[in-house]
């Protein structure tokens, strides 16, 4: 790779990038089957995302997973499942610690965690999200207190119903963080990123509740993680086909078994859940394999966002075309 | 604030000497990172990052060019990479904790006592040049000096530069200077020669560090149409919101009409 490069720069530094390239407005170009660009020495133009595995992409399933239990924790109760409610409130406190502990690992200086929360900046998505995380954390960890000791059970539903709208914010400020890289697989996906992550978050969070929850009670929890598994994977084909070339990353290499496996663990753990209610066997295999196709999709993610860092042409053909469109 | 201070490197004159890498190691005693024969040209270094804050980059082309109506000649670019201390800075606008600030001089510069190593900055970065130090596990770059440019000496880098490709000085000034010796190149014939960063209608509302290029800024391996994400932050947004509305309605949907056995008074 690296020599077939130089030998591309000797040659005028160029090299060719096969594929479909779209601008970033989404206007359909001419197919350009092979689109000539040019690098120095195939070296990346920008810097890949520093995050790591299995921290990043196991945080963005937990704070998804949170996210949408708590907002299922509201609706059940509020319609009267009350054993499903506790199960859900239970699991939306345990991904929110869990993940706030992956998410400080990941700093360079997690004894500076507490710098998260030094200012408030709207301009950064993780500062938004940092204050989102600490208010959901917090709101879904005296709802889970207060369920479980059976202390001041008013205030614990309070911070319950509060989750209600902490939770979706959650599941998809993340995608915003994301996009707003120069990434160019990440950031051209800001249309779809956030709908992916919710359909993500939900088949997540239905798939944990249908787990701990007996079969009896757990209907609506299959519904949704049938619903979220359906908007997981709708929103994850249209973001690849209205990406195009830029998509290339998550369908080859790493990411592009990541994603793979994603859609076939989502699609079938999804069409398992509506009949899982029949049996333990089959809640088990719904319930795990929705956990893996949601994990799958962020590990895809990462690995994807990488890939699309690494290469300069992602970051130049896209480029290069705008210049000429506009001049 | 005061003036707003910036760079021109004009990279016609650079000879390729890395005297502005040297300098910039030795003012702010920045570690090695890695002694790499790269094999690709005079260029070991590689690129800009936590312990590099000025890249010269090599470019041999065989194409021939003719000085001086000598021809033959084999083209040789040399331009040396820095901080863009962009108007709009994406690593700005994303870092968390406020470590990345706006200086008096109009740059941008992380403060180390702050920065908590989150990365953000790093790939948000459209020209890839700020980036984590493992080991610390902060985030560097290039600060344009701001010590030096607060005692009222101008930029290691620019101070070493015996060619003068390095200008330091007032932006709108280092603007016009680059206008004339752009014009000048061009009555000379060179009409490849270009300038990059230089326009605040750009992506990135014009650079405080721009450059005099002889070929494409890729092949220097700048990005051609650099963009500051967060320009599409409010659509972002939007979109997000529209999804957390979708997920707050998808649950709701699948509780309609299933009433649960426990207590719903
Ligand atoms: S070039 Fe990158 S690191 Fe420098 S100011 Fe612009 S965005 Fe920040
Ligand atoms: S790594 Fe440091 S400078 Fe960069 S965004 Fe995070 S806190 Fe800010």
């Amino acid at each position: 790779m690296r020599s077939e490069d130089a030998r591309g720069i000797a040659e005028g530094g160029t090299r060719t990038a096969a594929g479909r390239a779209r601008t970033v407005a989404g206007r359909e170009q001419e197919m350009v089957p092979e689109a000539e660009f040019r690098s120095y020495y195939g070296r990346p133009v920008i810097k890949p995302p520093v995050w790591h595995e299995p921290n990043m992409p196991t945080y963005l399933y937990l704070g998804g997973m949170s996210g949408a239990s708590s907002t299922m924790a509201v609706v059940a109760r509020l319609t009267g499942h009350a054993r499903l409610a506790r199960t859900a409130r239970i699991a939306a406190a345990l991904g929110a610690a869990t993940g706030v502990g992956l998410l400080a690992t990941e700093l360079g200086r997690p004894e500076r965690f507490l710098n998260m929360l030094r200012v408030f900046k709207p301009t950064s998505p993780m500062s938004v999200g940092s204050w989102i995380l600490a208010t959901h954390g917090g709101l879904s960890a005296a709802a889970a207190s207060s369920e479980l000791t059976g202390i001041l059970p008013r205030l614990g539903d309070a911070a319950a119903l509060a989750t209600g709208l902490t939770g979706p914010l959650t599941a998809t400020y993340t995608a915003v963080l994301v996009a707003d890289t120069a990434v160019p697989a990440w950031h051209e996906a800001y249309r779809e990123l956030p709908l992916l992550f919710a359909g993500s978050a939900l088949a997540a969070a239905g798939a944990v509740a249908m787990l701990g929850t007996p079969r009896a009670d757990a209907g609506p929890a299959r519904t949704v993680a049938a619903l979220g598994a359906a908007m997981e994977t709708i929103s994850g084909a249209v973001m690849e086909h209205r990406l195009g070339f830029v998509g290339e990353p998550y369908r080859e290499g790493r990411a592009g078994r990541f994603m793979r496996a994603a859609r076939i663990l989502t699609l079938g753990g999804g069409l398992l859940a509506p009949v899982a209610g029949r049996s333990r066997t089959l809640t088990a295999l719904s319930g795990l394999a929705l956990t893996a196709g949601s994990l799958c999709t962020r590990f895809g993610l990462l690995a994807a966002g990488r890939a699309s860092a690494a290469d300069p042409k992602y970051t130049v053909v896209p480029q290069r075309q705008r210049l000429d469109a506009t001049s | 604030m005061a003036e707003r201070m910036g760079f021109f490197t004009d990279s016609s004159v650079c000879i390729g000497c890395k005297a502005c890498e040297v300098a910039c190691k030795e003012w702010n005693q920045l570690p090695d990172d890695g002694f790499v024969f790269e094999a690709t040209s005079y260029d070991n270094t590689g690129m800009l990052g936590a312990s590099t804050w000025r890249h010269v980059a090599f470019i041999e082309q065989a194409h021939e060019v003719s000085v001086h109506g000598d021809d033959g000649v084999d083209r040789w670019l040399m331009s040396s990479d820095v901080c863009k201390h962009c108007t709009n800075a994406a690593c700005l606008d994303v870092c968390p904790t406020g470590a990345l600030f706006r200086t008096e001089f109009g740059t941008v510069v992380v403060q180390p006592d702050i920065c908590n190593g989150c990365g953000y900055c790093v790939p948000a970065c459209p020209f890839g040049v700020i980036d984590r130090r493992e080991d610390d596990g902060r985030a560097w770059k290039c600060t344009m000096c701001y010590d030096r440019q607060r005692g009222g000496l101008e930029p290691a880098c620019a101070k070493a530069c015996p060619t003068d490709s390095i200008q330091f000085g007032p932006l709108d000034e280092l603007r016009e200077r680059a206008e004339d010796r752009l014009a000048r190149l061009h009555a000379d014939g060179h009409d490849e020669a270009r300038l990059y960063g230089e326009n605040p209608d750009d992506g990135v509302g014009g650079a405080g560090a721009f450059f005099l290029l002889l070929d494409e800024p890729e092949v220097y391996g700048l990005p051609p149409d650099p963009v500051a994400t967060t320009r599409d932050l409010p659509a972002m947004w939007r979109w997000a919101g529209a999804a957390a509305v979708s997920l707050a309605g998808a649950v709701a949907v699948a509780f309609l009409g299933s009433r649960g056995r426990g207590s719903a008074s």
